[in-house]
């Protein structure tokens, strides 16, 4: 039964091994797929290369669907896996601040680490960054801090809100990011 | 090093390799992939290195990340994690023949407008990434792969964001 952390086959100091390992492998696949250059990723939102809305996509999918079945299977025990909770002021004002920002930046958090890695100083730049403003966010927290914990909903799940099982929520996103990869090829296709 | 570097693979390719890694997250250690915590954890322990950790501790929005000192980040998975991102990351380019030391930019800007652009996002970003709980692998990944609300909300006011202010953006990337 996982996951192994929470049932107890996993010390601390085994989990961070596995971070290392995790991550190394995230990594890789991020800069195979081309996320670690800043003009590809910009792309995205003139529309001259999805790449970023593919990768990310099919990742979600891949492990949403992987979840639900080992879930399932009696492999994973899916409500032990931590769920983030929901404020939706603060989220979807941080998501537009974000979203900004990541078009002006043009590499995210993660994908920045991942550039820098590979030489570009440009992605030391959005790193040196993320740090001043984590840094001023702190240093501002006490006005602020209504706001940043204004609206919450606690962990809050997609199919809770609409009543439905997970089953059905799982079959929906999949459905809706296979069209998706079906307008992006075509919108390419007319591209080419 | 290779003269010329190899193709990207098949961006598909990539996500489901990426989907199979937060899976294995998940299965392992009961949580998905982040970025944006690591930072802040590595914030958190240079204001404790600057007013002493009493005092940085005082602080809530420091105080979650310092649960053992100021050696916190020496025990924070999500450190660890993005320290393998990087050498996963510089691994993956050297073997394909793509480490540079390189400005990445659009045709339009010079490095210096670059650079300011790139450390003046990340700042914003990094307030974004606060207040939304998380970022692109944190937040839209990991939480959204689970149907978190709260991930949903933030993808669809980022795209959105994204796509709004792309053309005052243009002279960026052109």
């Amino acid at each position: 039964m996982t996951p192994l952390t929470e049932t107890g086959s996993l010390g601390s100091s085994g989990a961070l091994v596995a971070a290392i390992l995790i991550g190394f492998a995230f990594g890789w696949f991020l800069e195979r797929g081309g996320l670690g250059s800043a003009p590809k990723l910009a792309g995205q939102f003139y529309v001259t290369d999805l790449t970023v809305f593919k990768v990310m996509f099919s990742a979600l999918v891949t492990a949403m669907l992987g979840a639900f079945w080992l879930d399932r299977l009696g492999v994973l025990r899916l409500d032990l896996v931590y769920l983030p909770e929901t404020f939706v002021v603060p989220q979807a004002l941080g998501g537009v601040l974000f979203g900004a920002d990541f078009l002006v930046a043009g590499l995210c958090p993660g994908t920045s680490c991942v550039a820098a890695a590979a030489g570009r100083r440009d992605g030391l730049g959005v790193m040196i960054g993320m740090l001043i403003g984590v840094w001023l966010f702190n240093l501002t927290f006490d006005r602020i801090a209504s706001m940043y914990s204004a609206t919450p909903l606690g962990a809050v799940r997609l199919t809770d809100l609409a009543g439905v099982t997970p089953g059905v929520g799982v079959a929906v996103v999949t459905a809706l990011a296979l069209a998706g990869f079906a307008v992006a090829n075509r919108i390419e296709r007319r591209r080419a | 090093m290779n003269r010329t570097p190899r193709p990207y693979i098949d961006p598909y390719l990539a996500g489901i390799g990426i989907g199979v890694v937060l899976l294995a997250a998940y299965v392992v250690v009961g949580q998905g992939l982040g970025a944006s915590g690591a930072f802040a954890s590595v914030v958190a322990s240079g204001t404790a290195v600057v007013q002493g950790a009493t005092r940085a501790a005082a602080s809530p929005a420091v105080a979650p990340y310092l649960p053992h000192g100021i050696a916190s980040p020496l025990q924070d998975w999500l450190v660890f994690e993005l320290a393998g991102v990087m050498l996963g990351g510089f691994t993956s380019a050297w073997l394909a023949g793509r480490l540079r030391r390189d400005v990445e930019r659009g045709s339009g800007v010079g490095v210096r407008q670059r650079m300011s652009a790139a450390v003046g996002g990340g700042a914003l970003m990094g307030v974004g990434a606060k207040f939304a709980r998380g970022c692109t692998s944190g937040q839209a990944l990991s939480g959204g792969a689970l149907l978190s609300v709260g991930s949903w909300i933030f993808i669809a006011s980022c795209f959105a964001a994204g796509y709004v202010l792309a053309p005052a953006a243009r002279r960026l990337w052109r």
